[in-house]
């Protein structure tokens, strides 16, 4: 698709070698259009660029209107870069058990160059919960939650769901008294999940003769735990879940709900 | 400097331009008459939206309002220049930075110098009881070679072929390792396998108490003719 360009034999040697670079084969195979100075060469900009492809080739001028977005939706995924990102990093020096965990916290202040990076984590944290309830206050005061967009609601509900889950999880990996507590209390709530936790309602009803079917050591809590009480297994649990599985449910969804906002009229704004 | 100092002064001096040159170059209306005399006499009200105001109002007289690069103070392709600059120094230092936290200032390993008790406490042969701690063998012989006397020497444990950890066999009186079967006398020469030369020694002395001190950081290599420093032995 590159304009063919002819080598002037005047040309300076600056010139010269400028115009044999872009024309060889691992240039073109990289950049696959000329400059984007007009509106053809910026479409093929977005369509051939798998970063640039998740933007619409055009935007209507409400898109970018600070008053209306509020920007909420951009600086949530912003956030979870960041987070993504420091996160990795954090994971070069933390182990997920008992003898290191919060030492390695510890260290990760103390002894390592940069000690602020954990609490960038620690911080971007606490922003993305507040950034991902205003999106969601936001789409709800502008309507955009009524159809066709209430598909994509729901799947923002879920990504609302799993923020939560994600600052819960990374809250407990410091391992310090407030992290174990706090789980404690947040995971006994489990105990009260319907037929499925053991103190929950219904969870009585499923014996057989004298034998409880549900009971401390294999309801709900324990699922999430690995283990009856917040120990060595909730930790490595909770580390896998925050680390992997989570990012990856997480992920997943935001692709969906970033192609289906497109699908459905594009950013904000009366359809 | 830190490093992150850097990065965060070049953050909040590309923010405070970034507000600076929106205020000094937005496009409003032709100001009313009365704001303009009211320029004239600056600094009435108190309060930043008053330096604000007076700062744009300055900007209009002292900077001609075009929109290409006829300004002189800095036009628009001078500010991109100015932000990009800033953007590009600003993601450098991050990546600084990322890079420098990879380099710890503080390592959870052994040290490479310690003492390890008075030489009445070891008998004549290979003693393995800083094997997993500090990664030697003490050896007390009754005659070296190489000073040709009795003492200690300190082998490093670490095999001369690709670095696997071999064992001492006492029955057969050799080390042998496990990973390709190179196997060393227990002067350290190598005999069998892969293994290229012999394993190394450390630094061997009396600590001021009495005790023998090793020092792994210098290391005597015997193809080098290094065993026969007097640090690479010591002669009891």
């Amino acid at each position: 698709m590159a304009k063919a360009k002819s080598i002037q034999p005047q040309a300076g040697a600056l010139e010269r070698a400028w115009n044999w670079l872009t024309e060889t084969q691992i240039w073109t195979s990289v950049f696959r259009h000329d400059a984007p100075l007009n509106d053809r060469n910026r479409v093929l900009v977005m369509l051939s660029n798998v970063f640039l492809h998740l933007h619409p080739v055009r935007l209507k001028k409400h898109g970018v209107r600070l008053r209306y977005t509020w920007c909420m939706g951009g600086l949530s995924f912003f956030l979870f870069l960041v987070l993504t990102f420091t996160g990795v990093l954090l994971m070069f020096y933390y182990r997920p058990t008992l003898e290191y965990a919060y030492s390695d916290i510890v260290g990760l202040r103390e002894h390592v160059p940069l000690g602020i990076m954990r609490e960038m984590h620690r911080w971007g944290a606490h922003a993305m919960v507040i950034t991902v309830w205003l999106h969601m206050f936001r789409v709800f005061m502008t309507g955009s939650y009524k159809p066709p967009r209430e598909f994509n609601w729901n799947v923002g509900v879920i990504m609302l769901v799993l923020t939560l889950l994600l600052s819960f999880t990374g809250y407990l990996l410091p391992w310090d008294q407030l992290a174990i507590w706090a789980i404690t209390v947040g995971s006994n709530m489990a105990r009260a999940t319907p037929f499925l936790g053991y103190e929950g309602p219904g969870a009585s009803l499923l014996a057989i003769g004298d034998v409880q079917l549900i009971h401390a050591a294999d309801d709900a809590r324990f699922a999430l735990l690995g283990g009856t009480f917040v120990g060595e297994g909730a930790l490595l649990r909770f580390y896998v879940l925050h680390c992997v599985a989570l990012p990856l449910v997480i992920g997943f969804l935001m692709a969906v709900h970033f192609w289906r906002v497109r699908k459905d009229g594009g950013i904000s704004g009366p359809l | 400097m830190n490093p992150l100092l850097a990065v965060l002064i070049s953050g909040v001096a590309m923010f405070a331009a970034h507000i600076l040159v929106i205020l000094l170059f937005r496009e409003k209306p032709a100001a009313p008459e009365e704001e303009a005399t009211e320029a004239q006499a600056p600094a009435k009200a108190a309060g930043p939206a008053a330096l604000v105001g007076a700062a744009s109002k300055l900007a209009d007289r002292v900077v001609p309002r075009t929109p290409d690069d006829a300004s002189p103070l800095m036009g628009r392709r001078g500010w991109m220049g100015l932000a990009w600059g800033s953007f590009t120094a600003a993601t450098a230092g991050c990546l600084a930075a990322t890079g420098r936290f990879m380099f710890p200032n503080v390592l959870n390993e052994p040290p490479q110098q310690f003492t390890i008790g008075f030489p009445d406490e070891y008998g004549e042969g290979v003693d393995e009881r800083w094997k997993d701690r500090f990664g030697v063998w003490v050896v007390r012989t009754p005659f070296d070679d190489y000073h040709e006397t009795s003492g200690f020497y300190a082998l490093l444990v670490t095999c001369t072929h690709l670095g696997c950890t071999p064992n001492w066999l006492s029955a057969e009186s050799k080390f042998k390792c496990p990973c390709h079967g190179s196997g060393f006398r227990p002067t350290g020469i190598n005999f069998e396998g892969p293994a290229p030369r012999p394993l190394e020694r450390a630094r061997i002395v009396l600590a001021e108490d009495g005790q023998i001190m090793i020092d792994k950081a210098r290391k005597f290599q015997e193809e080098l003719g290094q065993w026969t420093d007097p640090e690479a032995f010591l002669a009891v």
